[in-house]
Parts: structure tokens; sequence; C-alpha cells
């Protein structure tokens, strides 16, 4: 009796086991905590000393036309309107994202529903391969082949809006694409089944049940690509123009929030206005992608009702 | 034999090379339940699937025979599957509304042919949903999602969808398999109500079901047709011996 006493107090190897186990994956996830946190606190505490140590206003840093934080007006404020740049990105990533999405619900329905077979061996390897292209390259093509291209076409520089949300439209396509197939895919056969069985043509059955059943799951595809187009840097650096300037047109040379970072972030001192400034932008990201991200998951948990 | 509604004959089916069945002859009335039953695996969900031509989507599976609806043959070539399968209407094992409203469910064979008068829509969709018996349950939340009904309803509501497009043949490939006895009840009622307008061929795994509603059964095994008779017949006094060994619980 005592035996079994003793082993039933004693602590198994297996249980020890997973405790160690149980203690690396919470230490792990720890670690992704501290970081999230910190990233968020940095970025908060840089970008928010723009208003609170520059006492620069909120509203002119979200509204102003002007972006020269190292000059300063008649009345002594530097020129730290960021709104050319907000209006950039928008209008790069909502013009991409309205490209894109019909294409790639196109492929999407293409590989899953018309043609499996080929989709599977064909199309699906090369959404994949153009996932892993690095965005210098697709930057790089853009300024070779897209730029002189609107630039014959438009005039102007050939730099601007339009060029890149072209280059952005490319390097989201395949996201958006492979999304929407996952969502097609995740569409129970049985809708296909019945739609069939009562008659609808196949075609009456994609638009009209797998599509319609799909929409959340395409919706969230769609502002992943958003996010992603929000977020992209280089390729539209190499393409939009680079001037902090208010954009007339879709051709004329323009800046996103991405693009300016980039470009300043090495170029200024740390701590002054100038670099606090470009922190202000970077916590817009921040925050944006944060925006996103609940939006996908609102879409999901609606979608899951 | 002239009055039949649909007949098969010789039916035929091939997964790539293997014959899964061999030969079916079969022919119904217009009206009536006509149940197939067998254990599993013995064709009877294979041979409902050719009836409406579901297996056109699979393209490793070939069909034989001769298949006459109201003297056409089915797989003519020049037949048009679409109108077919508004003619012979499906439900399915599993409740599969689409995840629309009740109403947009019921409406959809219909819109899909064109008909886009509110008028008619909200009188088929009230008439197919009282035909079906759920009528009453759903009247007041016809714009509901019809997935927040339960299984047996939406059953209900699946063949509602189904007789919306005014078929003449009802093809249910067990359609109570996934319900509680108590929905399965309602259904069979329903079925029940429908013997007199419809022919319906239904597949199922419950002898008593099959007793209790239909007219006459076939019983398949291993891709044959062993026997098919008046319900009663079968029941009480089967011809062959594999078939009373079946109905009296000795395998299957």
């Amino acid at each position: 009796m005592d035996e079994i006493r003793e082993s039933l107090l004693k602590e198994s190897k297996a249980a020890r086991r997973d405790k160690f186990g149980r203690a690396i994956s919470f230490s792990a996830l720890l670690l992704i905590v501290v970081v999230v946190v910190s990233i968020f606190y940095f970025v908060a505490s840089k970008g928010l000393a723009t208003f609170f140590v520059n006492k620069v206003n909120i509203w002119d840093f979200l509204t102003g036309t002007k972006w020269a934080p190292g000059q300063v007006d008649a009345h002594g404020k530097a020129f730290v309107g960021a709104a050319p740049m907000i209006t950039g990105s928008f209008l790069v990533t909502f013009l991409s994202a309205l490209i894109a999405t019909p294409f790639a619900i196109g492929t999407a329905v293409f590989m899953t529903e018309i043609s499996p077979k080929r989709g599977a061996k064909i199309l699906g390897p090369v959404t994949e391969l153009l996932v892993g292209i690095p965005s210098v390259v697709y930057g790089f093509i853009g300024v070779s082949v897209l730029v002189p291209f609107m630039r014959a076409t438009f005039g102007g520089s050939g730099f601007g809006i339009l060029s890149g949300s072209m280059v952005l439209f490319v390097m989201i396509l395949p996201t958006v694409t492979s999304m929407t197939v996952d969502t097609l895919k995740a569409v129970p056969r049985h809708y296909r089944e019945s739609a069939l069985a009562l008659g609808a043509t196949r075609w009456q059955m994609i638009y009209k049940v797998i599509l319609r059943g799909a929409t959340p799951g395409i919706l969230t595809a769609v502002v992943f690509g958003m996010a992603r187009a929000f977020g992209e840097a280089l390729a539209v650096q190499m393409v939009v123009g680079n001037a902090a300037l208010m954009p007339q047109n879709l051709t004329s040379p323009a800046a996103t929030l991405t693009s300016v970072l980039t470009q300043g972030i090495g170029n200024t001192v740390m701590g002054s206005l100038e670099n606090n400034a470009l922190w202000s932008l970077a916590l817009i990201l921040l925050l944006m992608s944060l925006v996103f991200n609940t939006v996908i998951r609102a879409i999901a948990k609606k979608g899951a009702m | 034999m002239t009055n039949k509604i649909l007949k098969t004959r010789n039916v035929r089916l091939y997964y790539g090379e293997k014959e899964a069945l061999h030969g079916i002859n079969l022919s119904y009335e217009p009206t009536g339940i006509n149940a197939l039953i067998g254990p599993s695996g013995s064709g009877k969900s294979t041979y409902l699937r050719t009836l409406n031509r579901m297996h056109d989507l699979t393209d490793y599976v070939t069909v034989n025979g001769t298949f006459t609806f109201k003297g056409q043959d089915i797989y003519a070539p020049n037949m048009d599957v679409v109108e077919l399968r508004k003619e012979i209407g499906m439900v399915f094992q599993q409740p599969n509304p689409f995840p629309f409203s009740i109403y947009d469910n019921v409406a959809f064979g219909i819109r899909i042919s064109g008909e886009k008068d509110k008028a008619i829509l909200d009188e088929r969709v009230e008439t197919s949903l009282k035909q079906a018996a759920i009528w009453d349950e759903v009247k007041d939340s016809l714009h509901k999602s019809a997935l927040s009904l339960s299984g047996g309803q939406q059953q209900r509501v699946s063949i509602a969808r189904a007789l919306a497009t005014q078929p003449q043949v009802l093809l249910l490939d067990e359609p109570t398999a996934a319900l509680d006895p108590v929905s399965s009840h309602k259904v069979e009622d329903t079925l029940m109500s429908l013997r007199d307008q419809y022919a319906m061929i239904i597949v199922t795994h419950s002898m008593s079901q099959a007793s209790r509603i239909s007219d006459q059964t076939a019983f398949f095994m291993d891709g044959h047709l062993v026997e098919v008779n008046a319900t009663k017949k079968i029941f009480m006094n089967p011809d062959k011996q594999e078939t009373q060994d079946y109905i009296s619980g000795r395998f299957g």
C-alpha cells in the first residue's frame, strides 16, 4: 500500500515533462507579448512627443498640407502637415484593392470552380511564387517598365499615385487570390450540389451561392490585401515620386506615410522635431494596421454566425 | 406499364473501370413513395443520383443504361440538364439550406429560372412551405437566416425549396438520417402528405420508415437490385431469401 501511495504522491516523469512543455510555450507567448507591447510603447512615446514636447497641434498635423519639419513659418511653427502622406497612403491602398479584387475573385473562381485541376497544378504554385518575390523586385520592375509607360501615356514624370497603385495591385493580388481560393474551397460541397440539383447553371451556382456564401471571407481577403498595401514601403517609394505634396491628380508625384518614413528616418537626429514627426507618421501606420485587424476580426465574427 | 413517369433499364455505373451498379431495372408511378433499401455501399444512393444526372459532376464516373422521364431520354446529348433538375428535384441527407433567409432559400429555384414578379414569388414560397408542412412554424420569420432553424425544420425548408421549382419527381437521399426521431417523424408526415401529388424516391436505412411510408420497396445489395415489390409484400412475404434476411436484421 505504501508503495502505491508513494508513487501517487511523487511527481511522475511524464508530469514533469508536461510542466516543462507548458513553461516553454508560456515563455514564448510572454516574449511575444512583451515585444508587441514595447513596440507600441516605443512608437507611441516617440510619436506623441511631437504633440506634447514639441507642442504641435494634432489637428494641424492631420490636416496641414505642407511637410517640411525643418522649416518654420512666420509664427515660428514648424511645417508638419501630414495630410499629403495620409491621402497618398489611402489612395494607393484603396486603388490597388479596387483593381485587385475583381482579378483575385476571377482567378480564384477559375482555380476552384472552373478548372480545379489546372488551378492546382499551374495557377496555385504561380500565385505562391508571386507572394515570395521580394518587394524591391516589384519596385524595380515598376521603375523600369511601369513608370516609363505612365510617362508615355499620361505625360509628366510617370511617378505618382497611379504607378504606386499598379505596383501594389500586383503585389497584393497573390495574397488576396490565395485567401479567396481558401474561402471558396471552404464553401461546403453540399451548397454546390443542392444549387445544381435545383436547376442552377454552373454560373448561377457560382455567383448566387458560392460567392454569396463566401462574401465574408472574400472581404477579409481584401482587407488583408489593403493592410499589406498600406504598410508596403520599398516598392511604393520607388515609383510614387516622393514629393510630400497634396496629390493633384493620379499621375503627379506624391508620397505615402511609409515612403516618407523610410526616406527620412535615417537622416534626422533622434529627439528633434523632424525625427519625432516621423514617429508620429509611424504611429498613424500602427493605428491603421490595428484598424485593419479589427475590421478583419469583425468580418470573421459576423461571417461565423 | 405505360403510365410510368420514370423508367430505368439496365442501369450500369462505373467508377473508372470498376462496375458499381450491375444492371438495375426500376420504374415509378407518377405518384406515391418508392423506398430504396439495402446495406451501406449497396448502391442505392449511387443509383438515385443517376436519375437527375448528379454524377455529371464527377468526371471518372460513367453511367450506362436507358433512362426515360415521360418518354424522354434523360441522358440524350441534347437534354437540358438544368431543366431536367427542375422536373426531378432532390433533397439531401444533411439538411442543407443556403446561408440565406428562409424566403431566399425557397425562392432560389424560382429566381434562377428568371422569375422576378414579387407576387408570384411570394405565392410560390408560401405554397411550397405549406406543402412541406413548415409554413406555420416559419411564417413570421421568413426573413431570418434559414441556418437559425432546427435540423428538422431545415430539412423541411430544403424540401420546400425543392418543391418550389414545381418538380414532378422528388429524389430523397436519406432525408431523415441526420435528424432526431421527433424531427424525422415530422419529415415523414410531410412526405406522406405529398404522396398523392409527386413521385417520390427515397433512399433510407430505416426499415421501419420504409414500411411506414412507402408504396413500393426495392431492395439493393452489392450493386444489384435483389427484389422490388409492393412494400407490404416485401415486408410480409418477400420472394428472395436475402431480402428476408436483411429485413429480419440477420445482416446489414
